[in-house]
């Protein structure tokens, strides 16, 4: 571990200081908040029922805001933009495994879903029953 | 170095996420998390989805800023700085706790525990307990991670005021420990998106 090269370095990757913190906290904040705004939006609409189509979209724009906010997070706050651009490619390329873990292990998931619920009847059938209506409404002292 | 470690505890979140994803997709229905997670304390029989969490949300964020705050002050060698702002940090981690300890006690006493799910479907049929298993083992874990994160700030913080890292001439160890305090930030950004919002 080369410390002092280190440091000295340092200087170079500082990054924009205290005005690129707030300006990321910033950001980060109102993602949240635009985040919390389609939650909002989303429990509204699942009274509603259908709508389906509706409910992916706004899912998916949710974990887009996931992403972005992670983007921030690694890239600032962790400095991670401000690296050396090979050490930003030994972190970064890696992770792209995830890229093809998420879309395989979901279809694997959905198609297992998909089989069973077409070759097991009982599976279906069971998957269908309602839950019996009984509030657990027992005396707590943290409620 | 640092930086390896939390990629492969990024792996880690990962799979238990994306094991998750997978249950989910294969399973016919889900509980609605508005109509699980809607408590938050002193609120008597008052419910409101997503303000609980929200807040726990941005306790994160804030010590997330703060650390950086701590970490910024050590680059000018500012004893005094970096103590003031870690100390925050840690304030906001142990607040962060406290939430999460209030959320489990309070969903343990609606039944909900690893094995025991009280919780029915969206639309009204019988979960199963792959929803509470993978709720309690996620949000522990990284509750773990909190709470090991608040243990190596408090070590920094001694280590600060002890004037370690003055004499060491840089302030570099700060950094790590700020590098895996938000990842602990980075996780929940996850977690928070994938149990509680959709």
């Amino acid at each position: 571990m080369e410390h002092t090269l280190e440091s000295l370095e340092q200087e170079h990757h500082v990054g924009g200081g205290r005005k690129e913190i707030w300006r990321v906290t910033i950001i980060l904040t109102v993602f949240t908040l635009i985040e919390l705004a389609l939650g909002v939006w989303l429990m509204n609409l699942e009274e509603g029922e259908g709508a389906q189509l509706t409910i992916d979209f706004i899912k998916g724009v949710i974990v887009i805001f996931m992403l972005a906010k992670a983007f921030y997070i690694v890239g600032y706050f962790m400095h991670l933009r401000h690296e050396l651009r090979n050490m930003i490619m030994t972190i970064v390329v890696p992770l792209f495994l995830f890229v093809w873990f998420i879309i395989a292990f979901l279809a694997d998931g959905n198609s297992f879903k998909n089989n069973k619920n077409k070759y097991d009847a009982g599976h279906k059938a069971r998957s269908e029953e309602k839950m019996p209506k009984h509030e657990p409404q027992e005396e707590h002292p943290l409620h | 170095m640092m930086w390896y470690f939390l990629m492969s505890d990024a792996f880690t979140f990962g799979a238990f996420l994306i094991s998750y994803g997978t249950t989910r997709f294969a399973t016919n229905q889900w509980p609605d998390p508005y109509a699980v997670f809607r408590s938050y304390p002193f609120g008597g029989s008052h419910e409101l989805p997503l303000v609980f969490v929200s807040l726990m949300t941005f306790i994160l964020i804030i010590s997330s800023v703060t650390m950086v705050l701590a970490v910024h002050e050590g680059h000018y060698m500012n004893r005094k700085g970096v103590a003031k702002y870690l100390f925050l940090t840690i304030l906001g981690g142990l607040a962060f706790l406290s939430c999460q300890a209030w959320e489990w006690t309070h969903l343990y006493h609606e039944g909900a525990w690893w094995g025991r799910n009280p919780f029915p479907n969206a639309d009204g049929t019988v979960s199963t307990t792959n929803f509470t298993n993978f709720f309690f083992t996620i949000t522990g874990f990284h509750g773990f991670h909190v709470f090991s994160g608040v243990v190596i700030n408090i070590i920094m913080l001694i280590m600060v005021l002890k004037g370690v890292f003055d004499r060491r001439g840089h302030y570099l160890m700060i950094e790590k420990a700020g590098l895996y305090w938000h990842f602990v930030d980075l996780v929940w950004v996850f977690v928070f998106t994938c149990f509680y919002l959709i």
